[in-house]
């Protein structure tokens, strides 16, 4: 039990000792994409080595570092030496690498990236006494674009520190906030601090966190609750996942914080049954902080209390609206309701209640330890802080990246991203999920924060970041996105059932050709329609893809109108496969690729050919052509 | 109750804070179409057909009437060109839903409009998911025998797994609230029936032990001797029908009358 300040210190000075041992120390990311990639076989591989050869290596999980496109990946730790992630691991390729490393080999050839210093943790200070060796022409944090421009608070931690040990958060610094909050600050000043660090929701509203808690503390009725909103539904985003899987301490450690500074007892953290690591890594880390004291009664020997529940959804979208995800902790269907009276007033079971995203509350604990103003320097005018954005699609980097808000979307796609792969043009990105706009190539140098987004046509939504290269038609998207909020409506409200029921109908219309342009006319109405006439935050932005596609690309949707082409080549009514003769090397991919066996020729230097009876229209000939000579008209 | 100042459609009121801002605006004589409201129930705010513009300060919005509190300040504005054009697409949107239902081609026609731009839903009946017939059971029962089923535009209204519900004990409320006469009874010999298009229950009806009529469904007469157990000397009224509860006070008045008589002729 750690009862007080100074038991938590030297706690902490122990858990850092085990943190960074005199001997070599493995990690295997075992986030969720670590998982998908293998990562697990190569753990146990790693440990069968390890113990075959009788090493004294310390070998333990971690969660996911961002860079999921390299997974499965594994970082070496050696005293004296930087921390080194080997990329792309494969169960031969670790126990080779084992092997290396008894014999003192640091493999350079199979690293990623090192890091010099472990400045995304809290304050550690290691110096670097080793040799190099084949280390050094190992690009470093600063020399890998993918790193160099991202600032890490909310993901911190992740994918360094093994999550169901309590001892390796504590090592970083952990749980230090929480005993300046309970020891040294009233209720107030952390309220305080927390508006003047300027911290905004970070599921998507973007509302002031300071006022929102300042607001439930304000409120009378007993007992209030504190809740933790981890349904990221959004198809293609996964920060939340990714730090409840990597660093589940954060959240609890935030959440506590609010808890206290609000007055409350009782939490809950709602996570989508999608989430199974999650869900559990959170188990986990309740029950260890519950041990050691740092959750539930008596905290550090205080008099508060906060105890803290799990609450898994049940796979509804509409469930990460606030009013909802309350209506579903209490046992009721997931249907929001208008929030003319607040629910800081009146929320969960009908009491005073505050709930923030697993990104905010991952946040608290670093702007209590490092200072409001610290926080508020980060960023710009109106957003401050970084955010989280998982950026996928056509995409070279495929992972997640914690930028400072106003970074350009510019810098996140290109530099950090690295850009659109295959050598194609980029075309679009959808910002903030399924219910985000997508923004054009005159767009890209927009500073992303809340406010310049929504000005935009889009939003930033909890963080998704969609990718789409010349290849995607736009109406395609429009249509694909509808249908999925058209599923996902709760069918409450007219304006959101019935609304995205018939743009759905007419995106359809205009992707078969069969559509006018009233139709589109029409659209635009009901769009309009359901965002001002929706009860709740589904409905409301809705309308989104739509609209700001017509804003952006209305030439593409008059192309299917009145042309009955679609020009990206998706829309399988409008288009037809032809391969140019004077551009095919009869390589025969296509033909090989083909799976209706509509291809003919592509051999001994005959040309393939299209038959166009047989054709599908899936697009695959075109993907595989290395010599562009697939061509859509 | 503190009383506070809003405008309605140019005319300010005093009114007790946090009423709905749809009974007030109705006690002014203003009209505002709803077709998922109840006075005896919570508010919803599922049809959308109640929508008014509020300004306060610098902000300006459509929101439902039924369930806007009223607060010190609000501008509520029932008439705009924004809240007309709101209303009709609402009213279109619900005429393609329920194509067969007459109440809402009546309000639609009201508003000016002839018919719906939109095909008519395939599965397209009455019923408009006001959610009526799931607040009132719940307001009777506690525990609804009706409710909601799936999301989205498959949502729909009925029993539990589209059988007939042991819950219900046929009291009729969720007939008498549906604004389009999708939920429908009838009596059936000994039996009384309750349809939506795809449950329907089946209620036996009691007999009155005074003249031999069937009269009302067991389990409601079981229900409301439960409810009211408290109260034992309404037991045996609750069990014979209404014309020979009418009856029997009658008789209870008349002989009390005739006793009262003869005390005073003594």
């Amino acid at each position: 039990m750690i009862e007080s300040v100074e038991k938590l210190h030297a706690r902490q000075d122990s858990a850092r000792e085990a943190f960074y041992p005199d001997k070599i120390r493995i990690g295997v990311g075992l986030g969720t994409c670590g998982l998908a990639n293998g990562g697990g076989d190569v753990l146990n591989s790693i440990r069968e080595e390890v113990e075959k050869q009788g090493l004294d290596f310390v070998v333990h999980g971690t969660g996911c570092v961002g860079f999921c496109e390299m997974e499965p990946l594994v970082d070496v730790l050696a005293p004296g030496l930087p921390r080194v992630f080997y990329h792309h691991m494969s169960p031969d390729k670790a126990r080779e690498l084992v092997a290396s490393l008894a014999d003192g080999d640091f493999r350079g050839d199979l690293a990623l990236m090192r890091f010099d210093h472990d400045e995304l943790l809290t304050s550690v200070e290691r110096p670097l006494t080793g040799k190099l060796n084949g280390l050094a022409n190992v690009s470093t944090l600063e020399q890998t674009p993918f790193y160099k421009s991202q600032m890490k608070i909310a993901i911190r931690n992740c994918g360094f520190v093994d999550p169901h040990n309590i001892e390796e958060y504590l090592a970083t610094g952990g749980y230090s906030a929480l005993a300046k909050t309970l020891t040294a600050m009233q209720p107030e000043e952390i309220i305080d601090c927390i508006e003047q660090s300027g911290l905004r929701g970070r599921g998507g509203g973007g509302f002031a966190t300071g006022r929102k808690w300042r607001a439930c503390r304000k409120a009378e009725g007993y007992p209030k609750y504190v809740l933790c909103n981890g349904d990221e539904g959004d198809p293609g985003a996964f920060m939340d996942r990714s730090i409840m899987e990597g660093n589940p301490h954060a959240v609890l450690e935030g959440m506590v914080i609010g808890a206290y500074a609000i007055g409350s007892n009782h939490g809950y953290i709602y996570v989508r049954l999608e989430y199974p690591l999650a869900i559990n890594n959170l188990r986990v880390a309740i029950r260890q902080a519950e041990e050691l004291g740092l959750l539930g009664e008596n905290i550090m020997g205080t008099n508060f209390s906060f105890k803290v529940q799990i609450s898994r959804g049940a796979g509804a979208f509409v469930c990460g609206e606030s009013t909802a995800l309350m209506a579903s902790i209490e046992g009721f269907s997931g249907e929001p309701r208008a929030k003319h009276i607040h629910t800081s007033e009146k929320g969960l079971f009908g009491k005073p209640t505050n709930l923030n995203n697993v990104e905010t509350w991952a946040n608290v604990p670093v702007i209590i330890e490092k200072g409001a103003d610290w926080f508020a320097g980060i960023g710009n005018e109106s957003s401050k802080g970084t955010k989280v954005f998982s950026l996928v699609g056509k995409i070279n980097n495929t992972g997640l990246v914690e930028v400072p808000m106003g970074t350009t979307l510019r810098e996140i796609i290109f530099n950090i991203g690295g850009g659109v792969p295959g050598g194609r043009k980029f075309k679009a990105v959808q910002t903030g999920g399924p219910s985000g706009g997508c923004l054009p190539e005159s767009q890209l140098d927009l500073p992303v924060d809340f406010e310049k987004l929504t000005e935009a046509g889009s939003m930033m939504g909890s963080g998704g970041m969609i990718v789409m290269d010349d290849r995607t038609c736009v109406v395609e998207v429009a249509r694909y996105f509808t249908d999925f909020l058209r599923k996902e409506s709760c069918g409450k409200c007219t304006a959101c059932r019935e609304g995205v029921l018939r743009m759905y109908e007419i995106l359809e219309k205009i992707t078969c050709g069969k559509a006018s342009p009233q139709d589109v006319e029409l659209l635009e109405e009901i769009c309009v329609y359901v965002r001002d006439n929706s009860i709740c935050g589904l409905g409301k932005s809705a309308p989104n893809p739509t609209l700001s596609t017509l804003k952006y690309f209305r030439d593409e949707y008059m192309a299917h109108v009145t042309g009955h082409k679609c020009p990206a080549g998706v829309c399988k009514a409008l288009t037809t496969f032809e391969i140019d003769p004077e551009k095919c090397k009869a390589c025969g991919l296509c033909a090989k690729a083909c799976p209706t066996g509509a291809i003919s020729g592509g051999k001994k230097k005959v040309p393939a050919k299209i038959d166009q009876d047989k054709c599908v229209k899936c697009g695959l000939c075109r993907e595989v052509c290395k010599f562009e000579a697939v061509a859509t008209t | 109750m503190a009383l506070i100042k809003t405008t309605i459609d140019g005319r300010e009121v005093q009114v007790e804070r946090d009423r709905w801002a749809i009974d007030v605006a109705r006690e002014m004589g203003i009209d505002i179409p709803t077709l998922c409201h109840h006075p005896a129930l919570e508010p919803y705010g599922a049809c959308r057909l109640c929508v008014v513009e509020v300004t306060k300060g610098k902000w300006t919005w459509l929101t439902t009437s039924c369930d806007l509190p009223i607060r010190e300040g609000l501008n509520i504005r029932t008439d705009t060109p924004a809240v007309i054009a709101a209303r009709k697409m609402a009213i279109e949107l619900l005429w393609a839903q329920a194509p067969d239902a007459v109440e809402v081609q009546a309000l639609a026609k009201q508003l000016g409009m002839e018919k719906p731009r939109f095909a008519a839903r395939a599965e397209a009946g009455k019923c408009i998911l006001c959610g009526l017939c799931v607040r009132v059971c719940k307001a009777v029962l506690g525990q609804p025998a009706v409710g909601f089923s799936r999301r989205g535009v498959e949502r729909d209204i009925g029993a539990p797994f589209d059988k007939p519900s042991d819950t219900c004990i046929g009291c009729g409320a969720c007939v008498a609230v549906c604004p389009t006469g999708h939920i429908t009874s009838v009596e059936d010999g000994p039996l009384w029936r309750l349809n939506t298009s795809k449950t329907e229950a089946e209620l036996e009806l009691a007999k009155c032990p005074e003249c031999g009529r069937r009269f009302a469904p067991v389990k409601q007469i079981e229900f409301i001797r439960k409810t009211l157990s408290d109260k034992p000397e309404r037991a045996v009224l609750d069990q014979i029908c209404p014309a020979c509860r009418k009856a029997r006070t009658a008789a209870g008045l008349s002989e009390s009358s005739r006793e009262r008589r003869i005390c005073l002729e003594k």
